[in-house]
């Protein structure tokens, strides 16, 4: 077989139980791709090759004795791509961040344990803006991923390694995070599927924080059948989590059935207009219309307080942040910058190892929460949340699910939005939203505009994943944007 | 000279004694083991580390809520409390804010006239309590995380305390308290238990209270009472000279006996209050409630004001009996020893605040060992021997004592050591006619009409006998003997 860096889960899977490849035979293929494209790409930070070949013949020798292939879970022995912001044991984890470059956790996120107990292979780690915050990973203290389709621009962000990385065909699946859009913004502007669950559904322990009440971690791989693979591996609920829900887990692939008809698909007018590209909103109206003929039924609907999405999403995740990355002082792990008092240390430390954009945050979120400002923007901000939130509740009362564009432009190039951090904000209007009210958010590539990879966002009810995937699976099954790949 | 009015609020940091940590299943056992060996991921505040609540710790601050008289809320919050200091690996402390667990409860107290007085309790609040800095003389610092995350109750009192005597008879009660429902072993050198006080002094007249300043450091009873004398004499030694109170935290210097200004309002800290997103809002029912009323036993004053009514008790031995649950527990299972061979509870009462706590005094052991060093079987076996005269009340004591070092049960003593009382008349006749013979001086005195003297002869009598003989009849015999020749 050749070009196995080509093969989605599925494919990978199905080669793998008919004995037609071998887990390292596949490994080896796409350390062969990355060791390729990578130099152009630029979406690892770490690779951990000997790990991947060590797991991937484990793999295969448990799949050797195993009486029957079906038995092992369905990504046993597919190799994946994890964003640098989960934490792997004995694997350095550096949130793009200079402040944790030599940092190695002595534990997994339970989202790695449960992947590596189903069989699965780590590639390595992959580029993302520091600690999250971004929407182009030119955020990254370790330089800019490129995005497969025009290497002169962005992947989006901030997972923007982990898309670029399946896009550039260097592996068929990944982890990424989603607090503001971070998986579904870079799996749209690189032409792949992507996957925010609902908040809850997915343990964030071992998941570096960065807006706690928003983190989500979530797949990316080429189709929504993949999607469900790699989500029925690490959803439900966790001991070491608090916040996630004891809410039964059903079963994502069955749930691929193919036929909407009947599905109630709501539009809000919110998400159409003033600032988005008309490429974008011509390929996201007529990727609508095709699910309309799927026999979906199309509802037009309104979410009015939609526009205050971006300022409180800006007030309460740079708030969180801002708690969540106090510990970082150099005390205990990652580099010191050497000083004359232990304070001193301490502010040399913070004040040269995080990049603008994390310390921007920091003080957003310090000042908003500090004695006289709290009431006016973080508590009216939680306040907004609950109208956002009500929006949705609404809006669910009459439809299944919403279709809406997942960013307002097509990929941009790397350096345009760096010094005018507003108009890089304005990348996830359409993403934020479903993060503040805690929504599962899926994006499938619908087209191109520019040639350039537009994405489709179809977000679900809480803990209803089930019918957006079965949207977008059903959407693949009559598209084919998703199998397109670049040429790189 | 203007008359002042003293204020104080007490704020008290209990630990609970769990045995994981507030948030996670790392040991809380924090002295138990070298420096950051009793850590883990999440009381490292790992980066990606989670917390999540400690149900054991949450019934013990509810319970301990309720034995202060608290509302016990059925929704409450966590917070972050954000500063930097080493010792705090996440650079915020997990605490309650606004909503907290427990809060409008109350103690009684003896206040300074003697009558009974409640201080009000605001609130009682679950959180997590800091790793340790330790300093070496080469000026560097360590950080133990071994107390890091272990579970800790902030009970802020009202400032309805009036003298640095009712403050420190307030802490006192609250570890009585903790203690007894078992949630704190009263430690305070090892920092188990901790107090800090708000305190403000206004002449009286004036309506509004006077600024507050915050003392810390007061490790000991001794000291709440010392500081807070020494601070309220400063601050109305300062209005006298016409200066004003600056509002600031002091620290208490036991050594030079003086508080000292550490950190003036300018730099207090803004904690940035927010609820933690990381943990959802507790939710308890009623029944969760009751099912913790249910587990809280008779508490100290209860028990006391029982005592005194069901066993006849004065308040004094009544106090002393309700120091410690263990001392009541101890006392009621004499009791009801002694009671079925018919001693009395006020006898049981005596024999432990005497000889009971001399010895153990002596011995240096806390009250817990009561049980081990005389089982309260051994007690009521006393009172029966003495009860049926097999042992004279000298005897008694000589039996008590060697059964507390021993071990050994009262009986098996007096069997052992033929301890038993001489009551027999030709035996003791025989006696007092040789100690007639050998003392014809107090005879004379006696024969000449100083009666008095018997006491002497008598005296003789039990010298000869060990103590064993009985002074009744001894008595009897030498008047006999001496009235006859």
């Amino acid at each position: 077989m050749s070009d196995l860096h080509l093969l989605t889960i599925t494919a990978a899977r199905a080669a793998l139980d008919a004995g037609d490849i071998t887990s390292v035979a596949l490994t080896e293929a796409l350390l062969a791709r990355i060791a390729a494209v990578e130099p152009r790409v630029h979406a690892f930070l770490t690779l951990t090759a000997e790990q991947a070949l060590e797991q991937a013949r484990a793999a295969d020798a448990q799949r050797s004795h195993s009486r029957s292939g079906q038995a092992l879970g369905p990504i046993h022995g597919i190799p994946l791509a994890i964003k640098d912001v989960i934490c792997t044991s004995g694997i350095r984890t550096t949130c793009a961040s200079h402040i944790l470059e030599t940092f190695v956790p002595p534990y997994d996120a339970t989202v790695i344990t449960r992947l590596r107990a189903a069989g699965a292979v780590f590639l390595g780690k992959t580029n993302c803006d520091e600690f999250a915050m971004g929407s182009s990973t030119e955020n990254s203290g370790f330089g800019p991923t490129r995005n497969p389709w025009d290497v002169s621009r962005v992947p989006g962000g901030s997972s923007g390694g982990s898309a670029a990385a399946v896009a550039a065909s260097e592996v068929p699946g990944s982890l990424g995070t989603d607090t503001g859009g971070s998986i579904r913004q870079p799996a749209a502007l690189c032409g792949i599927s992507g996957l925010k669950p609902t908040y809850g559904r997915v343990s964030r322990y071992g998941l570096v924080a960065f807006g706690s009440s928003l983190d989500q971690a979530g797949p990316l791989a080429w189709t929504v059948a993949d999607l469900a693979l790699i989500l029925q591996v690490i959803a439900g609920t966790d001991p070491f989590d608090g916040t996630t829900v004891p809410h039964a887990v059903p079963d994502y692939h069955a749930a691929l059935t193919g036929d909407i008809r009947g599905v109630r698909i709501g539009i809000p007018q919110e998400y159409f207009g003033e600032g988005m590209e008309p490429g974008v909103e011509q390929t996201t109206r007529t990727a609508i219309a095709a699910l309309g003929d799927l026999g979906a039924e199309l509802v037009e609907v309104s979410l009015p307080h939609t526009r205050y999405a971006l300022p409180t999403y800006y007030i309460i995740a740079p708030a969180e942040a801002s708690a969540n990355l106090a510990r970082y002082d150099g005390v205990r792990y990652g580099p010191r910058v050497a000083g004359n008092s232990m304070w001193d240390e301490i502010e040399r430390t913070r004040g040269s190892l995080f990049g603008p954009e994390v310390r921007r945050r920091i003080m957003l979120g310090t000042y908003t929460l500090s004695a006289g400002y709290y009431d006016a923007y973080y508590k009216r901000a939680q306040q907004v949340r609950t109208l956002i939130r009500n929006d949705f509740q609404q809006a669910f009362a009459t439809v299944d699910l919403l279709a809406t564009p997942t960013s307002p432009t097509v990929a941009f190039p790397i350096g345009q939005k760096v010094d005018d951090p507003l108009a890089m904000y304005l990348s996830d209007i359409f993403t934020l939203t479903a993060s503040m009210a805690g929504l599962p958010g899926l994006v499938v590539p619908c087209g191109f505009s520019c040639n350039l990879p537009v994405g489709l966002q179809l977000i679900g009810k809480p803990f209803d994943e089930a019918t957006i995937l079965r949207v977008g699976d059903a959407y693949q099954r009559s598209t084919d944007w998703h199998m397109q790949r670049p040429t790189l | 000279m203007t008359e002042y009015i003293t204020t104080i609020g007490l704020e008290v940091h209990a630990q609970a004694r769990t045995a994981s940590k507030m948030f996670d299943a790392c040991s809380a056992d924090y002295a138990g083991g070298e420096p950051n060996t009793r850590t883990s991921v999440v009381s490292l505040g790992l980066p990606g580390a989670l917390p999540v609540v400690n149900r054991r710790a949450i019934e013990m601050a509810a319970l301990s809520g309720l034995a202060l008289n608290c509302s016990i809320n059925l929704q409450s919050i966590f917070a972050r409390k954000s500063y930097i200091y080493p010792d705090l690996p996440k650079g915020y402390q997990i605490t309650q804010y606004d909503q907290p667990l427990c809060s409008n409860g109350w103690i009684e107290i003896r206040a300074d006239d003697g009558s009974m007085k409640r201080i009000g309790i605001e609130r009682l609040h679950i959180e997590e309590d800091t790793g340790r800095l330790v300093h070496m003389p080469d000026g560097s610092s360590l950080i133990d995380y071994n107390r890091s995350g272990v579970p800790l109750m902030e009970i802020v009192s009202e400032p309805d305390i009036a003298s640095p005597e009712e403050a420190r008879r307030y802490f006192q009660k609250l570890r009585q308290i903790l203690m007894w429902i078992g949630v704190n072993n009263g430690d305070m050198e090892h920092g188990e238990l901790r107090c800090d006080a708000n305190v403000s002094v206004r002449p009286r007249g004036q309506h509004e209270y006077g600024v507050k300043v915050e003392i810390k450091n007061m490790n000991s009873f001794r000291a709440v009472e010392r500081a807070l004398a020494y601070e309220v004499q400063r601050q109305i030694q300062a209005l006298e000279a016409g200066a004003t109170i600056v509002q600031e935290t002091r620290g208490w210097n036991e050594t030079l006996g003086v508080t000292v200004g550490q950190r003036s309002k300018e730099f207090a800290h803004d904690y940035r209050y927010f609820p933690e997103p990381d943990i959802p809002p507790l939710v308890l029912d009623a029944d969760w409630v009751a099912a913790r009323q249910a587990e809280l036993p008779e508490l100290p004053d209860a028990r006391r004001a029982r005592f005194e009514a069901e066993y006849s008790l004065s308040l004094q031995d009544a106090e002393l009996l309700t120091i410690e649950r263990s001392v009541a527990d101890y006392y009621e299972a004499a009791v009801a020893a002694a009671q079925a061979v018919n001693g009395s509870a006020k006898d049981v009462a005596n024999w432990i605040t005497g000889e009971l706590f001399r010895l153990l005094n002596d011995s240096g052991e806390p009250p817990g060992c009561m049980t081990v060093r005389m089982p309260p079987a051994h007690i009521a076996e006393v009172l029966a021997l003495l009860a049926r005269g097999t042992i004279t009340r000298t005897i008694a004591k000589q039996v008590f004592e060697e059964s507390f070092q021993s071990g050994q049960a009262p009986s098996q003593i007096v069997a052992a050591r033929g301890l038993t009382q001489i009551s027999d008349a030709d035996t003791l006749a025989t006696l007092a006619r040789e100690i007639i013979a050998a003392n014809p001086k107090p005879v004379a005195e006696y024969r000449n009409g100083k009666t008095s003297a018997i006491q002497f002869l008598v005296g003789q009598m039990m010298k000869a006998t060990k103590g064993q003989a009985n002074p009744q009849t001894a008595r009897a015999v030498l008047e006999g003997e001496l009235n006859a020749s």
